[in-house]
């Protein structure tokens, strides 16, 4: 199947609907609430959430002994969120950094639930084959019950997000300050912080423990470098979360064997490399090239001046000049007299340079509304 | 006519591990004065102004604002924190964060409205910043992030302020007009309590000075307490600080 024929099936195929519509608001409910961990400096809590997250499926599995997945979701939100508060609790109650509580959290949960994966494996039931797959993800196995818990806690999420959103963007900013206003802080933390772990929780099934962080972090991290308004910032990592789940779904469905957990965040990874690189205002290209004018400009205004400070010494402002004295001083080229002349400010008369009316007015008045314009 | 209590702090005792960082702290400060909290690295300053709003919790002690509890009385108060405190590359503007100083007023949910949005706006313009309102916080000068914490506390409309080292960073420019701020508000009959370093300026800018080192030194007026004696008692070494007048 090649991308095109993915798209013609995309409506009337039901597995393929399926998984394309949960991947999609998936990674839309992902980049919302990414946006907020990422702005928290909590970029790696999704990490330690999702890895925190294993045991719990496992506990869940050996005392049902089902493979239902809600049932093995719900394992893993409890022990995602025993995990998180207890990063809360070292962080807060110890000497320990967050990254340290954040690691070390993230590998003891990790370590356990690989250690009752093993174990399960090693029982005689025949469920057993399959928990792995929680380790990568495997969208395959999304049913249309899945996909209709995922629209309710966006639709939740969404809702709580519009509710206090005010609340959650004065905490983001200032929580102290916060606090001063009477807000119960801990109230608003927590109800920000139940939401990323219900999320990551969602996603486990469909990206798998390993990769579930990239969801909540790439998104985001792209939205940033686009905007300087919150709500847009959510917005759009709503929007690429959602993008990244349908064409990594598209592309993993028109190739045999490409698993689609890992196409997904590969997708999400071009949106953020691509919003790193050429966003207007943020990106890398964009800097250098006003890197690389400023340094043109500079040079230019270099050259103004100087002549500027010869003609002062002059009765004649537009005295005229060789070259060979011009550049004799600071070594600017005949490229850079060009430039000026073409701004009207510098005259070419045969050989020698001469400034105008206006590069003198312009050469006295650089650089001295810099204060002004700064304060 | 004896001036009321604005801030009343009995017995504060606040410790971080094991050491106290505040000891049996006594302290009244009377309605309507600019006071400036002095002390060494370390002494305990913002830490006495954040047990005062209840950010930290102390571990015995209590605060009265105008006789009744801090909690009670919250919408008194406004806190200017350090700038350093918050990430300014934090995607919002100018506007949208002196419009935070409305956010206790409106309580839980409610969204600010045009009425919020004018006062935010007078605020940054008595701070000087009412061109800048749509400017991404990141882009403003340190001056400019503090007055826009300044502008964002004024918008509370309180009785009394605090603010944690507002003259940290900022030029000779901002400085001015900061403490032109402050004595506006003490003319308006507030009371303004501040964290300072620079004890060259604090005969000319505040007229009540506490000074602090882990215990409270002495507090009172500027021009009866700030002498060579409690400097040398609260930063240990031989203070000698030629007062001008």
């Amino acid at each position: 199947m090649d991308i095109t024929e993915y798209f013609s099936l995309v409506f009337s195929d039901y597995t393929l609907r399926t998984i394309t519509l949960g991947t999609a608001i998936l990674g839309a409910v992902t980049g919302m609430l990414g946006s907020f961990a990422v702005l928290r400096k909590q970029s790696l809590l999704g990490d330690a959430i999702s890895h925190a997250a294993l045991p719990g499926i496992a506990i869940a599995f050996l005392i049902t002994g089902a493979k239902d997945s809600n049932t093995l979701l719900l394992g893993a939100l409890v022990s995602g969120l025993i995990g998180t508060f207890w990063i809360r609790g070292i962080v807060k109650k110890t000497h320990l950094k967050s990254d340290t509580a954040l690691g070390l959290i993230l590998s003891l949960f990790f370590g356990f639930g690989m250690l009752l994966l093993t174990f399960i494996q090693k029982q005689p039931n025949a469920n057993q084959a399959g928990l792995d797959k929680y380790l990568f993800g495997q969208a395959a196995t999304l049913v249309e019950s899945d996909v209709w818990l995922m629209a309710i806690i966006t639709g939740l999420c969404l809702f709580v997000l519009l509710l206090f959103w005010k609340e959650f963007k004065i905490l983001l900013f200032d929580a102290d300050y916060t606090k001063t206003l009477g807000f119960n802080t801990k109230f608003i933390d927590v109800l920000i912080t139940s939401f990323i772990v219900l999320a990551i929780v969602l996603g486990l099934q469909t990206v798998g423990v390993v990769l579930m962080s990239a969801m909540l972090l790439a998104p985001a991290a792209a939205a940033r470098q686009w905007t300087n308004s919150l709500s847009t910032m959510v917005l759009l990592a709503a929007v690429f979360g959602a993008f990244s789940g349908v064409f990594g779904t598209a592309i993993s469905a028109s190739q045999t064997n490409l698993s689609t957990g890992p196409v997904i965040v590969l997708v999400a990874s071009v949106f953020v490399f691509f919003s790193f690189v050429f966003s207007p205002s943020r990106g890398l290209l964009f800097k250098q090239i006003r890197v690389i004018k400023n340094r043109r400009d500079l040079e230019l205004h270099k050259t103004l001046s100087f002549m500027y400070h010869i003609a002062e010494t002059h009765d004649n402002i537009s005295h005229p000049h060789a070259i060979k004295l011009l550049n004799n001083f600071q070594g600017y080229t005949k490229s850079t007299l060009q430039k000026l002349v073409e701004k009207d400010y510098v005259k070419l008369e045969g050989k020698m340079w001469r400034l105008t009316e206006t590069g003198f007015n312009t050469a006295a008045n650089l650089y001295t509304k810099q204060s002004t314009d700064d304060e | 006519m004896k001036t009321k209590i604005a801030v009343k702090v009995d017995d504060l005792t606040v410790a971080y591990n094991y050491k106290p960082v505040l000891w049996d702290i006594d302290l009244e400060i009377p309605e309507g004065v600019l006071m400036a909290i002095v002390g060494p690295n370390g002494a305990g300053k913002s830490t006495l102004i954040k047990s005062i709003l209840g950010i930290l919790k102390p571990i015995a002690g209590s605060v009265t604002i105008y006789g009744k509890p801090y909690e009670k009385q919250r919408r008194l108060v406004a806190y200017v924190p350090q700038k350093g405190s918050v990430d300014w590359d934090f995607p919002t503007t100018a506007l949208d964060v002196v419009m935070m100083g409305t956010y206790g007023s409106l309580g839980w949910i409610k969204r600010p409205r045009q009425k919020e949005k004018k006062a935010a706006l007078e605020a940054l313009e008595k701070v000087g910043m009412l061109a800048f309102k749509g400017r991404q916080i990141s882009q403003l000068s340190g001056g400019q992030q503090q007055r826009i914490f300044l502008a964002r506390a004024l918008v509370q409309n309180a009785s009394i302020y605090f603010m944690d080292e507002p003259f940290q960073g900022v030029d000779a420019t901002t400085e001015i007009a900061i403490i032109n701020i402050l004595k506006e508000l003490r003319k308006a009959g507030k009371t303004v309590i501040v964290v300072h370093h620079d004890l060259q300026t604090v005969p000319e800018y505040f007229d009540w000075v506490t000074f602090l080192n882990v215990k409270k030194i002495a507090t009172g007026p500027v021009k009866d307490i700030f002498n060579d004696d409690n400097l040398t008692k609260t930063y240990g070494i031989n203070y000698k600080v030629s007062i001008q007048e």
